[in-house]
């Protein structure tokens, strides 16, 4: 047992599968002690985008420091305006008529393009000429916004914020120089990945639905590899009609095939009964019967050795025999089973409630469950937010990527034929 | 024909018959096992507003008796096999009055077109890939096998979806979802063919991508296993050349993947669903999934139904196969 252990321990494979799943094993029991917050709880409105988050209010309230930094003017032109306005600016300046050469999209003419639009912006020239692509009231409106946005970041210096209902005497100058600490800011959020379509952090909700998820591919696993065992061990041992009635179960699981099943049962359950346990269950009792034909076949070539036919001779009972004679030459490969199965059931679930057929819950998230708001909330085409559904699927991948790895590290070192 | 060889058939057939007629019948029952009353849900859609509450019992049983809901759990099994045999396999509940005979015709040539050849491509480049890596080792096999042990664990929902991001939403060099613009007539046109290539690659290349990588890990570790062969060491002895050895080891390392790709062909409508589902392509997988969500039991029975036949005659044919080609098969089984 011992020296397994060591084997199994100095094949690399099976160390580095081990040192990723162990990784994602602690973050999701360490985590909640240093983010306690709720995972499903909404803290913003919609996707926002990974990044830190300031309080404006807090940051107001913060005390300031003098810090005078040479790109700071055209840093704060480029970030006003947006890439949309831009081309709006160059469109209208083009239609106009006002030379436009050499200007684009980019930084570098971003004070260029704004002198040219405050020479040649007329609010009254617009309304009058009605120039192609900017006659109606709307599009003009949005002209005028711009130019509004544009003389107000003009004057610099002169930013002046007031508290309460507009008293005059609680106002205060905010200095275009003026700079506040971090971590002297109250409310600072760190959003490492963002917020889904809901709000919610999803860093938070993304160790919680791993959470879930390893406990679903850990119940399913056990499930399978359990009911697995005992039918290819009572099937492969006692043979007969025995076997035939199981491996023709087995037969009806491999021709409907696992995951047509696994929708019609979970769908026959009924809405209230969908929960995570119920999903992992049903999961285990439709993914056993690979391992049970493998058991199978490998119990039929052991039944007729040396060792069991003397136990056998001793009158040894059925059980017996199998739990001293039978078990530890299969154990092996049980343990390289249940690993694939684990990742399996986690793999199973994220396909069921991708569909919209998964667990029912809104108490925890999973890994497919977060996959499916992604989908439903437009994250890939509309919205075009990657950290809603890209860290899922990295998670999802790096799961099963270590299991897989865990089990090739442990065929090498049971099966001496595979090694290198 | 020998007598062991004929015993070893019938009792193939027999178990093949039976597991035929349960498959039926689960396929029949499973489906209508599942909550809400599809009936409730039609009337609902079709009354008028202001419709009298005898008039909606009137169409409840219009309905009921148009889908033969009327009549008890036996008759409407003796209803499911009878149109099955004549092929129509009764009228759809959620599009009706179309058939359901209607339906997966207009899908089953999409799923196959999009899988056949998809399933094929990463099947034979998988075992290329594999049986290279087991055969050079070295670097190659260094850097082959984590990559592909890695894409293997990629799920296909994933890889669909990260290659609908780059390609369709970001480069725009590939459409978002269907099979074909939706302005479009199917026809047999060069710019309808056209049209139907530029929406199949991604879904194509999501199914073949996630192949490779589970095919080529299989062959490798077969081919390594084969290699190391008594067999292989003895004709090494025997001083026979590199080149013929190396044939037979793949050949015997081959087997396995046969039977992998003869089920994955067999299997290929429940695998469709995924990638059917994320690209809206109008495949069997699309019916599937429209059906399930709208508890429409004649789709599901008739799609799953498809499906229990094709896998059957996928393992029933391996069997045959088998016990031709693989001299192990035949002498654990003849005897």
């Amino acid at each position: 047992m011992k020296s397994t252990l060591r084997n199994i321990f100095h094949s690399p494979r099976f160390v580095v599968g081990f040192v990723i799943f162990m990784a994602m094993v602690l973050t999701v029991l360490i985590y909640p002690y240093f983010v306690p917050r709720d995972p499903l709880v909404s803290i913003g409105k919609g996707f926002l985008a990974p990044g830190t988050y300031l309080s404006v209010y807090d940051a107001n309230n913060t005390s300031t420091y003098r810090i005078d930094l040479p790109e700071a003017a055209a840093n704060r032109m480029g970030s006003l305006l947006t890439a949309e306005d831009r081309k709006t600016m160059l469109d209208f300046l083009t239609v106009m008529g006002a030379d436009t050469e050499g200007l684009d999209l980019s930084d570098d003419s971003v004070n260029d393009l704004i002198a040219l639009w405050k020479s040649s912006y007329d609010e009254e020239n617009v309304r009058t000429s009605k120039y192609e692509g900017f006659s109606t009231k709307a599009q003009r409106n949005k002209l005028k916004r711009l130019d509004t946005k544009l003389s107000g970041s003009d004057s610099a210096g002169a930013m002046t914020v007031v508290s309460g209902e507009g008293d005059a005497a609680e106002s205060r100058a905010v200095a275009d120089t003026d700079y506040v600490k971090v971590n002297e800011v109250a409310n600072a959020l760190n959003l490492p990945l963002g917020t889904d379509n809901f709000g919610r952090d999803m860093l938070t909700e993304l160790v919680s639905a791993t959470g879930t998820s390893l406990i679903i591919g850990l119940i399913a696993g056990t499930i399978a590899t359990l009911l697995g065992l005992l039918v290819g061990l009572l099937a492969g041992y006692v043979g007969g009609l025995l076997d035939d009635i199981l491996m023709f179960i087995a037969n009806i699981f491999t021709v409907i095939p696992g995951f047509v099943l696994l929708i019609l049962i979970y769908y026959s359950v009924g809405q209230e009964a969908r929960g995570v346990t119920t999903c992992a269950i049903v999961i285990g009792l439709t993914s056993w019967v690979w391992t049970a034909r493998s058991v199978r076949s490998q119990v039929i070539s052991l039944r007729n050795r040396d060792h069991v036919n003397l136990s056998k001779l001793s009158g040894h009972s059925l059980f017996r025999i199998i739990i001293t004679d039978i078990l530890p030459y299969i154990a092996s490969y049980v343990v390289m089973a249940f690993i694939l199965q684990v990742s399996s059931g986690i793999l199973a679930e994220a396909q069921l409630s991708l569909l919209g057929l998964g667990p029912k819950t809104t108490v925890v998230p999973t890994l497919g469950l977060m996959m499916n708001w992604a989908k439903l909330f437009g994250a890939y085409t509309s919205s075009n937010a990657w950290w809603a559904y890209f860290p899922v699927i990295l998670v999802i991948a790096l799961t099963s990527f270590s299991l897989n790895l865990m089990n090739t590290g442990l065929d090498q070192v049971f099966n001496p034929t595979l090694r290198d | 024909m020998s007598k062991g060889m004929r015993k070893y058939f019938k009792k193939k057939i027999f178990w093949f018959v039976i597991t035929f007629i349960a498959a039926v019948i689960l396929n029949f029952i499973l489906p209508r096992l599942m909550p809400g009353d599809p009936v409730n849900a039609i009337v609902g859609k079709s009354v008028s507003p202001g419709a009298s509450q005898e008039q909606i019992q009137e169409q409840i049983a219009f309905y009921k008796q148009q889908f033969g809901l009327d009549k008890s759990i036996f008759g409407q099994f003796f209803d499911f096999v009878k149109n099955a045999v004549n092929g129509t396999f009764g009228v759809s509940y959620s599009q009706y009055p179309r058939t359901v005979s209607d339906i997966i015709g207009s899908g089953i040539w999409w799923t196959i077109a999009l899988q056949l050849p998809a399933i094929l491509v990463g099947w034979i480049l998988g075992n290329v890939l594999g049986a290279l890596a087991a055969y050079l080792r070295k670097a190659f096999d260094k850097v082959l096998m984590p990559v592909s042990l890695f894409f293997s664990a990629i799920p296909a929902f994933g890889m669909a979806v990260i290659l609908l991001v780059i390609f369709a939403v970001n480069l725009k060099v590939a459409p978002v979802n269907g099979a074909y613009d939706a302005g479009l007539i199917p026809k047999f046109t060069p710019s309808f063919i056209a049209n139907v290539i530029w929406h199949y690659q991604l879904p194509f290349w999501s199914i073949v991508l996630i192949s490779i990588g589970g095919q080529a890990v299989g062959m490798r570790s077969m081919s390594i296993y084969e290699l190391n062969a008594d067999y292989v060491k003895y004709a090494r002895f025997l001083g026979i050349k590199d080149r013929r050895i190396v044939r037979y080891v793949f050949r015997n390392a081959m087997l396995p993947q046969v039977t992998g790709l003869a089920m994955s062909i067999g299997s290929m409508v429940g695998g469709a669903l995924v990638a059917e589902t994320i690209f809206s392509y109008p495949g069997l997988g699309m019916a599937m999934y429209n059906a399930i969500v709208s508890s429409d039991y004649p789709v599901i029975s008739a799609t799953t139904l498809i499906i229990t036949i094709m896998v059957l005659l996928a393992s029933f044919t391996l069997d045959i196969i088998y016990a031709f080609i693989d001299p192990r098969v035949k002498a654990a089984q003849f005897d």
